[in-house]
Formats: C-alpha cells, sequence, structure tokens
C-alpha cells in the first residue's frame, strides 16, 4: 500500500516536473522567438496592421469598424458582436457571431430589415435599387463580427449613394472602388472584396481634394 | 470564375499541398519515433524530468505516464486560472470561477479546447501562452505517443514492450511540432496575424473615438492551434477572427496545418509496421471520407436552403466575405472530421444539412483523418472491427498486420467504439430531460437540440467546435462537458494502449493465402462502409431530431 502511494507520488512528480520544463520551452522559449522575429521581420503585421489617415492612426486594415456615416460605404451588419459581459472595467472590442439558425424567425426578420434598408439608403433620384440586386454579405452578419471586407457587389450597389453624398461623379467612385477591389489571392483563393476602411479613406481623400 | 469553381480548385490546391508533404513528413515521424538517439536538448529535459528515455514500458507503465503527465497538466491549468487575478501579466482579469476552470482546464489537456469562456475579455498573458498554449503542444504530443504505441504493438514481437511515454512526449514536442509552429507562426504573421504583448490599448477609429484592442501572442498560438488540432481560439471569434485568419492564404494555410500531421501519420505507420502500403490503405480511407464530406458541404452550402439563408440569397450568416462559402465549407469539414474544432465561419448558422456535416464528421470518431494521433488510433481500432466483420462473413480467425485479433482484442476495440457514443447520447437526453439546461439554447426547435447534441458530440469527441449558440458557461454544462472531455479522451487511450500491450505479446504470425489483404482497395472500400454504417446506426436517432429534420424542412 505504501508502496503504491510512493510509487503514484514519484509518478507524478515526474509529470510536474516534465510540464514544467515544456512549460518553458513551448509557453515562455517558444512564444518569445515567434514575437522576436515577428516584431524584426513584420513589425506591422506583427502589431495589428494599423492604417493612418492625414497622420492619425484610424483603425486597422483588418478590423471592420461600425458607424460610418451613409456619406460613406457601409460595412456588414456585424449583429453578433459582443459586449463586454466579463471584465466591464474594459471597453474592449468584443467578436463574435449571432450563431442564429438559417430557419430562426429572429434572423429571418434581421436579413429582411437589413434587405429593406439596404434598398432604402441606396436608392437616390435616378437610381432604384431592386431587392435581387442586394447580395448576401450586405444583409447578414459575419462570424467574427469584424470582417473588414465587403463583396464587390455590395460596393457597385453603394456607389450611386456616395457619388450623390459627395458630389463625385458615379464614374469617379466606380473607379474608387474598381482601384479598392481585391480578385481572389492567385485568382482562386477565397473570394473577391473590398476594404471598407482602406475604400472610405481613400474616398475622404477625394472629397478633401476636390 | 464562380465561386463553386474556386472551391474546388482550393480543394484540389489543398490536397496537391498534403501531398507534397506527406512523404516527407511521415518517413521524418517514423524516425523521430524510431531513432535510438538523443538530442543535446532532450537528454537536458530528460534529467530535469528524471526519468530515463530508453527504459522500455509495457502497457500499464505507458498508462500510467500518460495519466499521470495528464492529471498533473489538468490541476496547474486550473491552479493558473484561479490565481489569474494575482498573476502578473493578467491585464487586470481576474480569477476564472471554479467551474469554467474546470471545464476550460480538462478541454485544454484533452485536446478539445472547447470553449465556455470568451478568450479576449477573460484570459491575460500569462494564462493563454503559458497555460492554454502549453496544453496545445503537450495534449498533440500525448496523443501522437499514444498511436505511436499501438502502432509498435503491431510490430513488436513477444516482448509486450510500447516504448518510453517521457521520450515520446518529448520527441514530439521538440522535434515535430515546436519546429512545425515556429514555421507556421512565422507565416501566419506575413499574412497578417498579430504578435506583441501589447496588451490593452486604444486604437483610433474613422469617424472620430477609439477601438480597445487586446494584443497578445496570437499567431504563436494560432501555429500550434491547428498543427496540434487543438482549436482553442485566442479571441471570442476564432480563426473567424482577422487577428487569428487575416487573408484567404491563411485560410487555407491553417486547414493544411491541421489536417497535415493526421494525415502523414499514416505513413509513419506503415514504415514503422514494415509496409508503407498499408499506410496507404489507411491514407485512402481517410481521405475518401474527407472528401465526401467536403463535396456535401460545399453542395448544401452553396445550395443555401432555409429561410433566413433564400432571403439574404447566400449562406453568408456567420461567414466571412474574404473567406466565401467555399473556402468556409472546406475549413468547416476538415475542422470536425479532425479533432481541431477551430471555425472559420459559425456552424450554427450553417444550412440544417450543412450542420449535421459537421456533427456527422465528429460522431465518427474523427478519424478521417482525425486528431494528432488520436486519429490514427481511432482509424486502426475501426480497421481491428472491419477485420473481424470480414472474419465473420468467412468464418476465419481474424487477423491485422500479422497479428490474430482475439477476444481480448475486439473487446478491448468494441470499448473504444462505445464510449463516445455512450458519453454523448446519455449526457444528451439527461439535458433535455432536466428543466433547466434547455435556457441555454439560442434557437428554438430542432435546431435547440442540435445545440445541446453538438455541444456533447463535440466534447465527448475532443472537438471543440460548437453551434455557439448555447450559452454554455452554466455550472451542468461546464461539469457535464468537462467530464465528457475526460472521459472521451483517456477511457479510449486505456483501451487503446491496453489493445497495443496484448498485441505486443503476440507472436507475428505469417500471411496465408487465406488472409484478408489489407493494403488492397477492396479493404478500404470495407473500411468506409464499416465505418459509415457503424456510426449511423448509432447516431441515426438523434440526428434524425436535430440537423435532419431541421435541413429537410428547409
Amino acid at each position: 500500500m505504501n508502496n503504491s502511494i510512493t510509487n503514484t507520488a514519484r509518478l507524478l512528480g515526474a509529470g510536474l516536473r516534465a510540464l514544467l520544463v515544456l512549460t518553458l520551452v513551448t509557453g515562455v522559449i517558444y512564444p518569445l522567438v515567434v514575437t522576436g522575429i515577428a516584431q524584426g521581420l513584420f513589425t506591422h503585421k506583427a502589431n495589428g496592421s494599423e492604417i493612418t489617415a492625414d497622420g492619425k492612426v484610424v483603425g486597422s486594415s483588418l478590423i471592420g469598424q461600425q458607424g460610418y456615416s451613409l456619406d460613406y460605404f457601409q460595412p456588414r451588419p456585424a449583429g453578433g458582436l459582443g459586449e463586454n459581459s466579463v471584465n466591464t472595467q474594459y471597453k474592449l472590442i468584443l467578436s463574435g457571431a449571432t450563431n442564429r439558425s438559417a430557419d430562426n424567425p429572429e434572423l429571418v426578420k434581421w436579413v429582411e430589415e437589413a434587405k429593406a434598408k439596404v434598398v432604402k439608403e441606396n436608392s437616390t433620384a435616378d437610381y432604384k435599387v431592386r431587392p435581387s440586386q442586394v447580395p448576401a454579405d450586405a444583409v447578414t452578419s459575419s462570424g467574427s463580427g469584424l470582417d473588414p471586407d465587403i463583396s464587390p457587389a455590395y460596393a457597385a450597389l453603394q456607389v450611386h449613394r456616395v457619388a450623390e453624398r459627395n458630389g463625385l461623379s458615379v464614374a469617379q467612385v466606380e473607379k474608387l472602388v474598381k482601384d479598392h477591389t481585391e480578385g481572389r489571392t492567385l485568382g482562386f483563393m477565397g473570394e473577391p472584396r473590398v476594404n471598407v476602411l482602406e475604400l472610405n479613406i481613400a474616398l475622404k481623400e477625394l472629397v478633401d481634394g476636390s | 470564375m464562380g465561386p463553386v469553381l474556386a472551391g474546388v480548385l482550393q480543394l484540389l490546391a489543398l490536397i496537391g499541398a498534403l501531398a507534397l508533404a506527406y512523404v516527407p513528413l511521415g518517413t521524418y515521424m517514423a524516425k523521430v519515433y524510431s531513432s535510438d538517439r538523443h538530442w543535446r536538448v532532450e537528454k537536458w529535459i530528460y534529467r530535469g524530468i528524471g526519468a530515463n528515455p530508453d527504459t522500455e514500458m509495457r502497457w500499464p507503465a505507458y498508462v500510467r505516464g500518460v495519466l499521470a503527465f495528464s492529471a498533473v497538466g489538468v490541476l496547474f491549468l486550473y491552479l493558473l486560472q484561479r490565481l489569474q487575478g494575482v498573476l502578473p501579466g493578467s491585464l487586470g482579469f481576474r480569477a476564472i470561477d471554479p467551474d469554467q476552470a474546470f471545464n476550460t482546464a480538462a478541454s485544454f489537456v484533452t485536446n478539445t479546447n472547447w470553449q465556455s469562456y470568451y478568450g479576449e475579455q477573460a484570459m491575460g498573458h500569462v494564462v493563454q501562452t503559458a497555460g492554454l498554449a502549453v496544453q496545445n503542444f503537450v495534449s498533440a504530443a500525448v496523443g501522437i505517443a499514444v498511436a505511436v504505441a499501438l502502432v509498435r504493438g503491431f510490430a513488436g514481437s513477444r516482448t509486450g514492450e510500447l516504448g518510453n511515454f517521457w521520450a515520446d512526449l518529448v520527441r514530439g514536442v521538440v522535434r515535430v511540432l515546436v519546429p512545425g509552429a515556429l514555421i507556421a507562426a512565422v507565416v501566419l504573421v506575413a499574412c497578417g496575424a498579430i504578435q506583441n504583448f501589447s496588451g490593452i490599448h486604444e486604437v483610433g477609429q474613422f469617424m472620430g473615438g477609439s477601438q480597445q484592442w487586446n494584443g497578445g501572442a496570437v499567431a504563436s498560438q494560432e501555429a500550434i492551434k491547428e498543427l496540434g488540432t487543438n482549436g482553442g481560439g485566442y479571441f471570442n471569434a476564432n480563426s473567424a477572427h482577422p487577428f487569428e485568419n487575416p487573408t484567404p492564404f491563411s485560410n487555407l494555410f491553417e486547414i493544411f496545418l491541421m489536417l497535415v500531421i493526421p494525415f502523414a501519420l499514416t505513413r509513419t505507420f506503415g514504415i514503422l509496421v514494415g509496409s508503407v502500403r498499408q499506410g496507404y490503405a489507411i491514407l485512402a480511407t481517410m481521405g475518401t471520407i474527407w472528401v465526401g464530406f467536403v463535396a456535401l458541404m460545399m453542395w448544401t452550402e452553396f445550395a443555401h436552403h432555409g429561410p433566413a439563408l433564400q432571403i439574404a440569397g447566400g449562406a453568408m450568416e456567420g461567414k466571412e466575405v474574404r473567406f466565401g462559402v467555399g473556402s468556409s465549407s472546406i475549413f468547416a469539414v476538415s475542422t470536425t472530421l479532425t479533432s481541431t474544432g477551430a471555425v472559420d465561419s459559425f456552424h450554427s448558422s450553417f444550412t440544417g444539412l450543412g450542420g449535421g456535416i459537421t456533427m456527422l464528421g465528429m460522431m465518427l470518431g474523427e478519424i478521417a483523418p482525425g486528431g494528432t494521433g488520436s486519429g490514427l488510433y481511432g482509424m486502426l481500432i475501426m480497421a481491428i472491427i472491419a477485420v473481424f466483420i470480414a472474419g465473420l462473413m468467412v468464418g476465419r480467425t481474424p487477423e491485422y498486420l500479422g497479428k490474430k485479433i482475439g477476444t481480448r482484442e475486439i473487446k478491448l476495440a468494441a470499448c473504444y467504439i462505445l464510449i463516445t457514443p455512450a458519453l454523448v447520447l446519455v449526457l444528451t437526453a439527461a439535458a433535455m430531460a432536466l428543466p433547466t439546461p434547455a435556457d441555454s439554447m439560442t434557437n428554438s426547435g430542432a435546431h435547440g437540440f442540435s445545440e445541446i447534441l453538438y455541444a456533447y458530440t463535440s466534447a465527448a469527441n475532443n472537438n471543440g467546435s460548437a453551434f455557439a449558440g448555447l450559452n454554455a458557461d452554466t455550472q451542468w454544462f461546464n461539469s457535464t462537458l468537462g467530464l465528457a472531455m475526460l472521459l472521451g479522451r483517456f477511457l479510449p487511450m486505456v483501451f487503446v494502449l491496453a489493445l497495443a500491450g496484448s498485441l505486443a505479446e503476440q507472436k507475428p504470425i505469417p500471411a496465408t493465402a487465406g488472409t484478408l489483404r489489407t493494403e488492397k482497395p477492396l479493404f478500404t472500400g470495407l473500411l468506409v462502409g464499416a465505418i459509415l454504417i457503424i456510426t449511423g446506426l448509432t447516431y441515426f436517432p438523434a440526428l434524425a431530431l436535430g440537423p435532419l429534420a431541421e435541413g429537410l424542412a428547409a
């Protein structure tokens, strides 16, 4: 009996020592080496791909923002974005999806409302948006709630509104969207996309310059 | 080019990349686990542990090593979370509650990485980097070690020896996972994944005001999260978060990482048992199921049945624009056919049938290709069952790789395949029967049931993904899911190692004209059939109540 307790204790001791040594290797040395390489070679990316406009940091090219006025291109809905429920001392930007199922009545309602809103907001005096034109990404929330991109179709839908509200020609804004449309990587990876923040920065520059 | 064609091309590119890595990585791992030389750094580690890496262990000793190391791991990770409030580098985050800390500790030690917490608002640098990410490495290494021990059982002759657990553990970490993760992490940073210790800081916004970010060692954790088929995200949104998975390329790269070791281990297996063709047969089985599931998933997701998705005009709810439907489908299938459970898109918002495919993938036992190590040993158990079924049909004593599958062996294999279904079905039934667990559902009807079925399927099979509408941070779910993860990980391991010991004691019998040729396509077909039929019979009623009811109504 005593013998088996001693053996168990010895074994657990070996387990603990193994864990501590491997924690040193994989939990201290490894992340520090990666951080060193990352900060040395890819400083900008390792720190969050921040972008500046007029000398000020205005966000990250990777993180979508909410709250653009209608003068600007609108991002995807972010119905799944979380709230600081655990640590209320912070106002951290949280990520998350709605997790609503395809047959959830609430989601059906959100999608319908979003679609009506997109149609209404983007129809101008001489340009009427049809509901069938509205692409799926314009009316659904992304997985992260922080999707930085919209589809080229959703950007194209917003061109008339943006042009009208900023006193630009449709052709000017169309060119802007085209310049900021990124195709599939190597022609086949992912989907074509337009980065909303980068597009809006360029739009602002165009408006301020003219 | 249309999105469907692009999806298919991405699948083909992935297959090409996996094929390129298969031989070198599989051969390398065979050398790692059969070499009798120790690296200098490994010798230091063995000295630290106080273990002799050259001692051969029989199966009880190997089991004791696995259990002792894992028990210490659970306790250590539990304490780290409970003490977070007083640890430095915790960003002011408080201690994790006992039930959630237990759940999370069990989750990461069992390679499940189920998360009932919100990463960015609950875990500081120390818990993430020195706690969770460490288990990402060692739990994966334990999985490979057990798989290698089983393979040694087939390869061994009359000794009963399975190798040395400490040596297998350390080599897995030092020679396979750390170098792989290091390269992968740098690639991910080059794509845009963050890697810093900036903590919580303000960043300006376009329309004025600022955002608060939680910066940390994300890329280093992301790399091992995929390579070790763990799946626990630094952020709540997991691999959908742009800081974890910034580009279409990084998405495919992460899928590659989660598949590369489980597939390549079939070559390691082939080399160690002295016939790479046996490895190809297992590989073909895994590959057939994986490709079949991807095809089904793409079909249902592109068809986007379901009221909300029909109105939206596409299955983009819970998916990112940069990945789209095609790449998200490949990710979803790969993460549930391995034990990863990372998500780049949210399974709860997939079509009804798409959600069912993710569940079925886990219910197969995550063997196509499965988790690091656990995929191989799970598949070899199924191979034993298939050989047994074939033996019954022709009235011969079944044998596999020159070892007789006798009463003891088949009992152990049967115990193995009964554990996870028992855990899943009993706990799901209990949760549905009790009055309060259903309060955690976000969706109602068939999908609400699916949320709970998914949770126990994910936990007992050590996957970790979720129909994340379920509020799992309750004492009931934290406790029962934690238990499901521990029992679903370690009971099967005990049976696998007992089986390995039993095989290792046998003398190999020479193949005769009557021996079932297990390296032939016929056997691959038999194995695929056995897997699908056994899983189908076990889970069909439960699937019919959840995803099938939802999918067929749409």
